[in-house]
């Protein structure tokens, strides 16, 4: 089924793609205001869909040694240290002569405080409304789940490597090794547990975050979720944070996991503007029509000449 | 596994670096440097994972096309030395290009694995049904070639029955061609790596033109000059339009066209330049000397071949350097020109 926005524009993909009373679309909420870093998601991730360790090396980059979201990393949590915004002198206390309640203000003096911020985010597949990786498989190796999500099929998978070219995240990868493992070669990437879903649970990663960092639900409740989330810290004054993926009209009409920043998305090596690269096909496809039908009128006219 | 590049690029997020590398090796700077943040440098779009042999498929798919042109076309209007050399051009390099997909993926069975599905949305897919079809027509009117270079007596039955389907394949074959060429610009650009995506618009172009310039090439260099007219006037076309659609595409690409004059792709770019310009003209000056027309078009096979590899470089090193991902993106932000879908 081709509709009108099947390439751009926003969808509810499991209809789109042909499910008859698919159930509601599902998704991540990821808010990095309330991540801690444990790395508990990485980790059930990589025990619940056995997934291989990556050769493990001290990067030096903080405390992120899982390097990035690649075929053996389905979950990765960024550690950005952050040179905190320069804090305003704190007032002195004005004496109501009422009793005190709460904490005292703090008797730190303020140069002694430390000069950064931790950012923790955990990154993952966006399950893209417009899946470029979904698109340009040649085999149907990826497929859009009656849950809206996207899957690989490991024993159709090709290992042609035309999906990672094709992510404008950087998500999926072919798996390089360990050496032994069946999967070397194919494409993998999370699967946003396809197969708990099926039995009516929650991916393993949200199961364990230990803050509810990572929601799990219908992906329009959690926008929902999302927006109020943001609200209330507007409230707070962390003007800082804002949605990411939430808006179906943007380039990849919304995605599955959406995300809540405290900075720019490329602070926590997001795109600051994905598009889905099939937007661009038929025009794509257009312009290689016209340089081939030039190139077979050239060839006419090469002939037309006397030798 | 560690980035690449860690030690230049080992900022932390949140503040801006100075983008690296920009202008070096290159023979002008496209624009100017850009500031611009990323997580630890590290990539945001993967690279493809493709190897050469996908660079040398692009280029081999470019001559077969050609090649069957020109050979439907010598044909039809009797010019048997260019004929021959058109047929067999275009086996071998659809043998070779045939080689080089099946080495990148593995085995002989994945390709039959990609006719499972036809999938529109997939320019390999599309791809590998377009060489489906070419590529039966181009080799029945081949081995009518080569059956004709047989003994006479061996030219009967079957074999007799291929002598005839020549002309009819060949047709058909020249007729399927030109998709075979163009169909490789699209499947590079559709993809999220910034310098082939970017260039979308000229790409087709740039490999048409080449695929002109170097089945032409391979014209020249097999037929005498008597009968290779067409060849001279297909590579020299060609090599006119390679060349002034890739300077076109360069001021459309953005900031990615800076990786088409850095590193490994700067240096195949300008050998792709220097080549295929002199092979033109070199093959232009010599209509009538033999040596200089083998040497021309030698030089302007030579020519389409850098260009596949340096297009297939600026790709690979537009995709491992955040910069071409991010500051194109952040200042459509900035503008407040965001991609938005506008009902
Ligand atoms: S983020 Fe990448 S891998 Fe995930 S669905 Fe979107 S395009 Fe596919
Ligand atoms: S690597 Fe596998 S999943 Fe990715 S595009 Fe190729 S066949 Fe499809």
């Amino acid at each position: 089924m081709i509709g009108r926005n099947s390439l751009f524009g926003p969808l509810d993909p499991a209809p789109d793609a042909g499910y008859v009373d698919a159930p509601a679309r599902k998704g991540f909420f990821t808010d990095t205001s309330v991540c801690i870093g444990c790395k508990a998601c990485e980790v059930a991730c990589k025990e619940w869909n056995d997934v291989p360790e990556n050769a493990f090396a001290m990067l030096g980059t903080s405390y992120d040694n899982s390097h990035s979201l690649n075929a053996n990393q389905w979950r990765h949590v960024a550690f950005i240290e952050k040179q905190a915004p320069t804090p305003a002198p704190t007032p002195e206390p004005v004496s109501l002569g009422m009793p005190s309640v709460g904490a005292q203000p703090s008797d730190v003096a303020d140069e002694e405080k430390p000069d950064f911020q931790w950012l923790m985010s955990s990154d993952v597949c966006k399950h893209c409304t417009h899946a470029a990786c979904l698109d340009v498989c040649p085999t149907g190796s990826l497929f859009r789940s009656e849950f809206g999500t996207v899957v690989v099929q490991d024993d159709i998978c090709n290992g042609c490597g035309y999906c990672v070219a094709a992510c404008p995240y950087g998500v999926i990868d072919r798996r390089r090794g360990p050496e032994g493992d069946p999967k070397v070669g194919i494409a993998q990437k999370c699967t946003l547990c396809y197969d708990r879903l099926s039995d009516g649970q929650k991916p393993a990663c949200a199961q364990a975050c230990p803050t509810e960092s990572i929601l799990y639900g219908d992906v329009d409740e959690l926008r929902q979720r999302a927006d109020e989330r943001v609200a209330l810290l507007h409230e707070r004054g962390i003007m800082d944070a804002r949605l990411y993926g939430n808006d179906p009209d943007d380039g990849v009409g919304g995605t599955g996991a959406m995300f809540l920043l405290l900075d720019e998305p490329e602070v926590y090596g997001l795109p600051p503007d994905p598009v889905v690269t099939t937007k661009d096909l038929p025009a794509m496809f257009n312009r290689a029509g016209m340089a081939a039908t030039a190139m077979l009128a050239g060839a006419a006219l090469s002939f037309l000449r006397r030798r | 596994m560690r980035p690449p590049d860690t030690a230049q690029a080992h900022h932390h997020g949140g503040s801006p670096s100075r983008a690296r590398g920009s202008g070096r090796g290159g023979d002008r700077v496209m624009v100017p440097e850009a500031d611009f943040t990323s997580y630890y440098g590290r990539p945001i779009v993967k690279p493809a994972p493709w190897e050469h042999d996908i660079a040398i498929y692009l280029f081999t798919g470019g001559v077969a096309a050609g090649s069957s042109m020109l050979a439907a076309g010598a044909d039809l209007t009797d010019r048997p030395a260019l004929r021959r050399v058109g047929r067999l051009g275009s086996l071998v390099s659809l043998a070779l290009s045939m080689g080089a997909l099946v080495h990148d993926l593995g085995k002989p069975s994945r390709f039959i694995n990609m006719l499972r599905v036809a999938k529109l949305t997939s320019p390999m897919s599309v791809g590998t049904w377009i060489l489906a079809l070419h590529g039966p027509f181009a080799a029945a009117a081949s081995a009518a070639e080569v059956v004709g270079m047989l003994p006479a007596r061996w030219q009967r039955g079957p074999l007799g029955i291929l002598l005839v389907l020549g002309r009819p394949a060949g047709i058909v074959g020249a007729l399927t061609a030109p998709p075979v060429a163009a169909y490789t610009a699209v499947l590079l650009a559709d993809t999220a790596t910034p310098a082939w995506h970017s260039a979308f618009r000229e790409l087709p172009f740039v490999f048409c033109g080449s695929a002109a310039a170097a089945s032409g090439g391979l014209g020249l260099l097999g037929t005498p000059v008597d009968q290779a007219g067409p060849a001279r006037a297909f590579a020299v076309g060609g090599a006119a339009v390679e060349l002034a659609a890739e300077r076109r595409m360069e001021q459309s690409m953005g900031i990615s066209a800076e990786t088409l004059h850095q590193g490994t792709a700067g240096r195949w770019m300008r050998a792709s330049i220097a080549l295929t310009a002199a092979g033109a003209v070199g093959a232009l000056a010599g209509r009538r000397s033999r040596a200089l027309s083998m040497a021309s078009g030698a030089a302007l096979m030579a020519g389409s071949l850098c260009t596949r590899m340096g297009v297939f470089e600026a790709g690979i090193a537009s995709a491992k350097d955040p910069k071409y991902t991010v500051v194109p993106q952040r200042e459509r932000v900035d503008r407040g020109e965001q991609v938005r879908y506008q009902g």
